[in-house]
């Protein structure tokens, strides 16, 4: 039963949502909304799923002093002082305020954060452009060329160096033609194959061919 | 000559990156204003908007979070700036948890006012203490705007709220109050009740999971601000006309700020981003000069033994 | 520069962050675990607000019966004799409580349940709209004209207009009148040639797929010029953060 009644759920729940697009009235209507719902908050639980189990880990190194147990306390500080915080607080359900306590720790803590660690990655493209970009055949260095063209062109830069040229036949035309284009047939060719490959996949999910989500026994 | 492509295909990747902090910083400095054309792309998402009435309610959906702030948050202000000056309606969702309180914060930041209420006909608005003051144009909330806040579900969120919008978003986020309570809201049953959704998004759940549940399922246009990273995702979509426009990351904001008559953040930064382009070609160009020369020299030295 | 104790903390997280590019160091690794536990919490409190209270406490009427809400739930419709859908979210915070069990090996197995709702649901969406937006609609705009003739009688009508004010049509537009259509047929069927994998890439059928990889080639270039945009404004943001709202060197 451990397997078999997932796998029943999961196809109740797919036919349901596969079979409301075309028959939208009751009852059908009405047990989609209630799955989407559902999902709703089982993913709400499935991230505190994840939140308590982040607490679990960091206190087991704590407990066995592993190594920088010491980092393992500043996150549960952290995690406890923004759940106290944003749950007593911050003005109960008026919790995203300005002025409010949670807001006060998103705005100086947590955007600051969350924006350098993406920011250092212009260091790391800057450097990996440098070091590892290579010309080495013909598909790279076409691959080399749609960017450079791409990357002058979306920038004043590009008309600068083509402003010999009349209006209109200047770099930024020739990277919108990029964009426009060759862009969008890559693109949808790369779409047009994930697409059938997600469409077989559901199925293969919904009639329960597919159990790796399942995992081990 | 060698040893001087070896020494630069060695150099300590620390210096790089001061060399990119430099190309980056001096132009915030001098603050130097550049021609920005417009795309096609943008001017599309221009003239539906255009197309639409005074009153027109547009459903903005904030799926970012801080680390695409400066690519999204400037269109987010430039797109709240222009539905406030022509009197277009806007509710705030959020399919990532950030969204809603970066909307929060791209309000406070166009607000030219400090007033917490205002008076008209003799009377103090019941919700007089949330407005917005862009050009001479006053937004209340609750009447002209509102915030419902974040739902997790990802793209079930956007077929929830196709059938019903009040259990999808049941309540505000500045009073707590149910949301049946705002004049905003009155006729919004459903998602096909908003004239136009405006999605600002940095991932997924976002511009495709918009395309394919408000566009095709529930027909309401869709326009899109995205990050540079997901911007050439989107552009089979704009092909399709299942799409109505693209901002596409800092440039794509910078145009649209220049349509809507607003230059302000994502202008002054394509300085820097011109001049990061500009290094990073220069890099990629001397990178491989260097390792062409070098190359040359090993396979020399191979035909030798 | 900024008085303001909140934008000094800001700046105090942004440099420690930013202190790895220099080498991996004790103020890098507190500004992380940092992140890693206020970004746990603000999923945890904006979760707990706007999902379990709004849809599940306040629908159920939970909320109503202790007074933390003015609108009943479905318990006080179920008490009056009224059905209400709502009832059933009971069951999905029961669903929800499984999920958690995970955080016991011993009884961790009850959360596939909760897990196959989430899979199913997925499941069942998206086979119709992959299939409805990715695939028909984007095969539908490549079964097109190899000219668009319409693009092309307008280009006398705008080459008329623009001459008459001494500029020339954009490059553009002859293009797309011309060459468009070639191009979005033509390079979507080699992508796609290449990337059937079922049958080998030989004779003319893989001097196809080799067109294809040059349309791919380019579309990735195109993707890397933007990626490359898009990383380097974030880091512009944070720049103008501590140019301009800290240090106040820029107005």
């Amino acid at each position: 039963m451990r397997r078999e009644i997932p796998l029943i759920l999961t196809g109740i729940v797919g036919i349901t949502f596969f079979i409301q697009f075309f028959v939208p009235h009751s009852p059908m209507r009405e047990l989609s909304e209630t799955f989407s719902d559902w999902y709703s908050i089982i993913s709400a639980f499935a991230i505190w799923l994840g939140a308590l189990n982040l607490m679990k880990i960091s206190f087991e190194k704590v407990y066995k002093k592993d190594k920088d147990w010491f980092f393992a306390i500043t996150t549960i500080v952290t995690f406890f002082l923004i759940l106290i915080v944003g749950l007593f607080f911050s003005g109960g359900r008026q919790y995203l305020e300005q002025g409010s306590g949670f807001d006060w720790l998103y705005r100086n803590i947590y955007s600051p954060l969350s924006a350098t660690m993406f920011a250092l990655l212009a260091f790391f493209v800057a450097s990996a452009s440098y070091r590892a970009f290579r010309a080495r055949n013909a598909q790279a260095t076409v691959l080399l060329l749609a960017a450079f063209i791409v990357m002058a062109g979306r920038t004043p830069f590009g008309d600068w160096i083509t402003i010999y040229l009349p209006e209109g036949w200047r770099l930024s035309n020739l990277s919108n033609i990029i964009m426009n284009y060759f862009n969008v047939a890559g693109q949808r060719a790369i779409m047009i194959g994930i697409s059938l490959g997600v469409v077989s996949t559901s199925l293969r999910i919904i009639l329960g061919i597919e159990r790796s989500h399942l995992g081990g026994e | 000559m060698n040893k001087f492509w070896e020494r630069l295909l060695a150099i300590d990747r620390r210096i790089i990156f001061v060399v990119i902090f430099l190309a980056l910083s001096v132009p915030i400095f001098l603050q130097i204003g550049l021609p920005i054309p417009v795309t096609s792309e943008v001017q599309i998402l221009y003239d539906a908007l255009e197309d639409l009435s005074r009153g027109s309610r547009i459903l903005v959906s904030c799926d970012f979070d801080p680390g695409s702030e400066p690519e999204l948050q400037p269109m987010t202000e430039a797109a709240f700036k222009y539905f406030i000056e022509n009197d277009l309606k806007f509710v705030i969702i959020g399919l990532w948890p950030q969204g809603p309180i970066q909307a929060n914060r791209a309000i406070e930041d166009i607000n030219e006012s400090e007033d917490d209420f205002i008076v008209e006909n003799g009377d103090t608005l019941y919700f007089g203490e949330d407005i917005v003051v862009v050009s001479g144009d006053t937004a209340r909330y609750g009447i002209d705007f509102i915030n419902l806040g974040f739902q997790v579900g990802q793209e079930l969120v956007i077929q929830r709220m196709g059938t019903s919008f009040e259990a999808t978003f049941p309540t505000d986020k500045r009073f707590g109050l149910s949301q049946k309570e705002f004049p905003i809201m009155d006729g919004i049953y459903r998602l096909a009740d908003f004239d136009f959704v405006f999605n600002l998004s940095a991932g997924y759940p976002g511009t495709t999971e918009w395309v394919q549940f408000a566009v095709d399922r529930f027909h309401v246009p869709v326009g899109a601000g995205n990050t540079a990273v997901q911007a050439p995702l989107a552009y089979p979509y704009l092909d399709t006309g299942q799409l109505s426009g693209i901002l596409g990351g800092m440039k794509g904001g910078a145009e649209f700020e220049r349509l809507v008559g607003h230059k302000a953040r994502a202008t002054l930064f394509m300085t820097s981003q011109t001049m990061a382009h500009i290094f990073v070609m220069l890099f990629i160009v001397v990178g491989n000069l260097a390792f062409f020369a070098t190359m040359r020299k090993s396979d020399k030295q191979g035909l030798k033994r | 520069m900024s008085t303001e104790f909140g934008v000094w903390v800001a700046a105090f997280f942004t440099i420690g962050i930013a202190s790895f590019l220099y080498k991996d160091n004790p103020l890098y690794k507190f500004c992380e675990s940092v992140f890693v536990g206020i970004s746990a919490g603000y999923w945890a409190v904006s979760l707990f607000w706007e999902n379990l209270i709004a849809k599940m406490f306040d629908s159920v009427g939970v909320s109503y019966m202790f007074g933390f809400w003015s609108e009943k739930g479905a318990l006080q419709d179920l008490f009056s004799g009224v059905w209400n859908w709502n009832i059933l979210h009971v069951l999905a915070g029961i669903l929800g409580i499984m999920m958690l069990m995970r955080l016991f090996p011993n009884i961790g197995w009850i959360a596939r349940w909760p897990l196959s709702v989430i899979v199913g649901s997925t499941a069942g969406l998206w086979m119709i709209t992959y299939f409805q937006s990715n695939f028909l609609s984007q095969l539908q705009k490549t079964v097109i004209p190899l000219f668009d003739t319409g693009k092309i009688q307008e280009l006398s009508q705008i080459g008329a207009v623009m001459a008459e004010s001494g500029r020339s049509i954009p490059f553009d537009n002859y293009f797309a009148a011309y060459l468009g259509n070639l191009v979005l047929i033509f390079g979507t069927l080699t992508g796609l040639v290449y990337f059937y994998f079922s049958k080998e890439h030989k004779g003319l059928f893989g001097k196809t797929a080799k067109v294809g990889i040059y349309f791919l080639m380019i579309t990735f270039g195109a993707s890397f010029g933007y990626t490359v945009m898009s990383r380097m404004s974030l880091l512009i943001g944070r720049l103008y953060f501590l140019f301009s709202t800290w240090l106040g060197f820029v107005n």
